[in-house]
């Protein structure tokens, strides 16, 4: 995992998988930290699984023997003197919080956050998801539901809604002065 | 001064192109549509799928081809990420491995648009999850 989007693709899936039907994606600049909270409405976990999800050789999947989204993320968390966090309810839902220590040295870049947001918002068109990011004093919120309410039946799924949610994230992120 | 857009800009510019593209789609059966799946997880990411996504969705975009994009987990094939499974008008899916960028293009112009096979299918008993699941 080269960036932090890269991470967002990948813990996004785990929701994905787990039947979330809203996933809430938020990244606060607090201070010194960078603070993502995944917050879905899947399966969820019990204890025990929550415990195992960050070894490793831990995986619901049949296809390969290794699950590794969740170590990698806390790894690189940890090596910024952060921390992840996971709470689970069987049938509730999933909140993964992650603090990496912002002006780190270790802390990975961002990566190119608007086309990961675009893109699972319209790869995904089967779940919801709210992609909020908050600065100091702005924040910048985009709603799957209100993208697909505007849309009007179209398909979410065509390249050309994805460009265009692309530069909306951007533009927004510029003007609310996120610290890419 | 650029003049930063407003949320109504945005509805209007949505609309804009939720029109267009509503007259492709009336013109056109919705299962004349191209379908493209990138697998996204863990392994296909690490080895640069989103890179690969967000090119295929540009020049999907750019070549004006009547196809929709979307995400999928892992689909087994880690050693031959990024994996991409196209899925044209009334034929099987096919799942092409190793697609970089280079491999995405010949993909587009030659499977996408003209039908012809290329290079690097992953050469299976095809299922999709969803099959193996009902078995």
């Amino acid at each position: 995992m080269r960036d932090l989007s890269m991470h967002i693709t990948d813990i996004v899936q785990n929701s994905v998988r787990a039947k979330a039907k809203l996933i809430q994606l938020t990244i606060e600049e607090k201070g010194e930290w960078l603070v993502f909270t995944f917050e879905d409405d899947g399966t969820g976990m019990d204890a025990e699984t929550v415990k195992k999800v960050t070894d490793p050789f831990y995986t619901s999947r049949t296809t390969r023997k290794v699950g590794l989204g969740l170590p990698l993320f806390k790894q690189n968390a940890e090596l910024t003197g952060g921390t992840l966090e996971i709470y689970s309810q069987l049938g509730e839902g999933t909140t993964v919080k992650a603090d990496f220590g912002k002006d780190h040295i270790d802390r990975p870049p961002m990566g190119d956050l608007k086309s990961t947001v675009a893109m699972l918002i319209t790869g995904n068109p089967e779940v919801d998801m709210v992609f909020t990011y908050r600065t100091k004093d702005d924040e910048f919120r985009l709603d799957s539901r209100e993208v697909k309410e505007v849309l009007d039946g179209m398909d979410i799924r065509m390249p050309q809604v994805t460009s265009f949610l692309k530069e909306m994230i951007d533009e927004n992120l510029k003007e609310i002065k996120a610290d890419l | 001064m650029t003049k930063v857009k407003s949320l109504a800009d945005l509805r209007k510019m949505k609309e804009e192109l939720a029109n267009k593209v509503q007259l492709r789609e009336k013109s056109d059966h919705p299962d004349k549509i191209v379908q493209v799946k990138v697998s996204m997880a863990t392994c296909g990411i690490a080895s640069g799928a989103k890179e690969v996504m967000n090119h295929i969705i540009e020049e999907l975009d750019r070549q004006a081809i009547d196809a929709v994009v979307t995400q999928t987990g892992c689909m087994g094939y880690c050693y031959a990420e990024p994996t991409i499974e196209v899925t044209l008008p009334s034929s099987n899916p096919v799942v092409f491995g190793y697609v970089d960028f280079k491999k995405a293009n010949e993909i587009i112009a030659k499977y996408i648009i003209r039908g012809e096979l290329v290079d690097g299918i992953i050469p299976v008993n095809y299922e999709t999850v969803n099959d193996k699941k009902n078995d």
